[in-house]
């Protein structure tokens, strides 16, 4: 499935997942094409980490394909970037962040790295991925001392070691605070425009990153509707996607509110 | 006749080297402080701390049985070592925490502490008795033993140096690193085997109960001293190995066992590494 000759980055085709045997979604179709940068939405527990998961090929799929760099997702490790949701490291965690970042680099590699011209390009390339995201002052602190945005700052120069040509984020934005949650959407904003990495984003509230989409993907109850954040995020669509009436309000300052969406757990399975 | 002790450290070595027994115990002590050191730095990191002290415990009830079998004790510790390892990798994945299965774990370590008083009780007369089984003894370790050992920990360490890396990552890192195709359950069963045979391999000194001296306590100082990977992997053999040497000395002049020694210096080492942690705290505060 080409749009324009131009191949997506990775492609969800009439996917159904099931996952302990409740039916999450079903008949969801999504691409990445690149240098997009397309969030996946909606309310708790729709299965917007599954998606993502899926793309991965660490969920498999009940019915539907998966494309992820033109090959079967588990097979494309190398050009994509994932950065998985968590509830940050354990403070005692004992590694400093300069080690995590270069655990991305070659930290898939058998064997214990030795000094040498291939031990000392990895850790330049530490270096430069530590200053792309404005780690460089806390990058060799025990990572578990480090704040939450902190952390994550680390965790995205770790998902970008490989120069992936896509960038995976599940709820990255999550147990920041409203400063934070910025200035960690413009990293990504600047990262996805600068070094032309096409980034997805699992995210429940769609305000920090609104100024950076090009896409959005709401999941609802049982489907999906893709298209710009104009399309999408509007009372009709969301309406449309629920069959219950849902209102997308804007406030004075430009940030949307939805309204009315009902909760996932007792409709999905509907 | 208990030997003297003179200040000439040099010559108190000499004079302990000259006898076989001496220098067949520094040279396995040395060996197990080896291997034993980054393996438990990997524990501590992975926190399977319990699952290493279970393994090790395993080994009482393995030792027991290999000499009433008659096939020897390393036998019996290294055997029964490698089918505790087996067991816990067939429990379900790890609790949703990330921590151990400490419910099943327990269990296991109660049935071996069991069974390894019914494997005494079996066999009378046992020389050393109970006692040397579960905390240790340096008399009586064979040349042929040492070298048993040393070839054992040469293939544990070998196979430790190829998957440190990757190791690395699935403990530090567990779902990324299978995202990058670093295959972590893999890993994690090979890791629990390398825990196995160290733990065996320990066993044959410290005694069961006392593996701990050497597996968790030098790296937990390490951890204290550097967040380097690579430092605190080789200030964990350091002072493993400054520990055996320095339990084995004393422990030839004293009456007590030698897992006391090992125990209390490592503790010792351990106590001295955050006090000097807690100051140059201070300091830096203070700065």
């Amino acid at each position: 499935m080409t749009t324009g000759g131009v191949r997506p980055l990775a492609e969800v085709r009439d996917a159904t997942a099931v996952v302990g045997g409740r039916t999450v979604w079903t008949g969801v179709d999504a691409t990445v094409s690149a240098g997009e940068f397309v969030a996946i939405l909606g309310p708790n527990g729709v299965g917007k980490s599954t998606l993502l998961k899926a793309l991965l090929g660490l969920v498999p799929l009940a019915s539907g394909t998966v494309r992820l760099l033109g090959r079967a997702p588990g097979r494309a490790h190398r050009g994509v970037g994932y950065l998985p949701q968590r509830r940050g490291f354990d403070a005692t965690l004992r590694v400093r962040g300069v080690d995590v970042v270069r655990l991305g680099v070659d930290g898939d590699r058998w064997g214990v790295p030795l000094p040498g011209r291939r031990s000392r390009t990895a850790a330049a390339r530490v270096r430069s991925l530590v200053e792309l995201v404005g780690a460089a002052g806390y990058a060799h602190r025990p990572i578990g001392e480090v704040s939450g945005g902190e952390q994550q700052r680390l965790l995205i120069a770790q998902a970008l070691a490989r120069e992936p040509r896509l960038l995976l984020l599940d709820e990255p934005l999550d147990s920041l605070d409203l400063p934070n949650q910025a200035a960690i959407a413009a990293l990504l904003g600047r990262i996805a425009a600068t070094r032309n990495v096409a980034t997805v984003i699992v995210a429940h509230d769609v305000n920090p990153i609104l100024p950076y989409l090009s896409r959005v993907v709401y999941l609802g109850r049982g489907g999906a509707v893709s298209g710009t954040p104009a399309q999408v995020l509007t009372s009709a669509t969301l309406t449309g996607l629920y069959g219950t009436p849902v209102e997308v309000l804007s406030t004075s300052d430009g940030r949307l509110v939805v309204v009315g969406q009902p909760a996932a757990r007792h409709a999905g399975v509907a | 006749m208990t030997p003297s002790f003179s200040l000439n450290l040099i010559a108190d070595l000499r004079e302990m080297w000259a006898l076989p027994f001496m220098l067949n115990a520094f040279r396995a002590g040395t060996v197990v402080a080896v291997l034993a050191a980054p393996v438990g730095w990997f524990m501590v990191l992975r926190r399977q701390s319990f699952a290493g002290h279970t393994l090790a415990v395993v080994g009482f009830p393995g030792a027991a049985a290999g000499v009433w079998l008659g096939v020897g004790a390393t036998a019996g510790y290294v055997g029964f070592c490698l089918a505790g390892a087996l067991v816990f990798a067939l429990l379900p994945r790890r609790a949703p925490d990330g921590g151990e299965r400490t419910g099943a774990i327990g269990t296991v370590q109660a049935l071996a502490l069991a069974s390894g008083m019914v494997f005494v009780a079996l066999y009378h007369g046992f020389l050393a008795g109970t006692s040397a089984l579960l905390f240790g003894s340096f008399l009586g370790i064979t040349a042929a033993q040492v070298r048993t050992l040393a070839v054992v920990a040469a293939a544990a360490l070998a196979v430790l140096a190829v998957v440190a890396r990757p190791l690395l990552y699935a403990s530090v890192d567990a779902d990324v690193a299978r995202a990058a195709g670093v295959p972590t359950r893999a890993l994690g069963l090979v890791f629990l085997l390398l825990l196995a045979v160290t733990a065996a391999e320990v066993g044959q000194i410290t005694g069961a109960l006392l593996v701990f001296a050497l597996l968790v306590l030098p790296p937990a100082t390490a951890r204290l001293l550097t967040v380097r990977p690579g430092r605190g992997l080789l200030v964990s053999v350091v002072l493993a190995v400054v520990t055996v040497w320095v339990a084995l000395f004393v422990a030839y002049y004293s009456p007590y066992p030698l897992g006391f020694w090992l125990t209390t210096i490592a503790f010792a080492g351990h106590v001295l590494a955050y006090a000097g942690r807690l100051v140059a705290g201070t300091r830096a505060a203070v700065a």
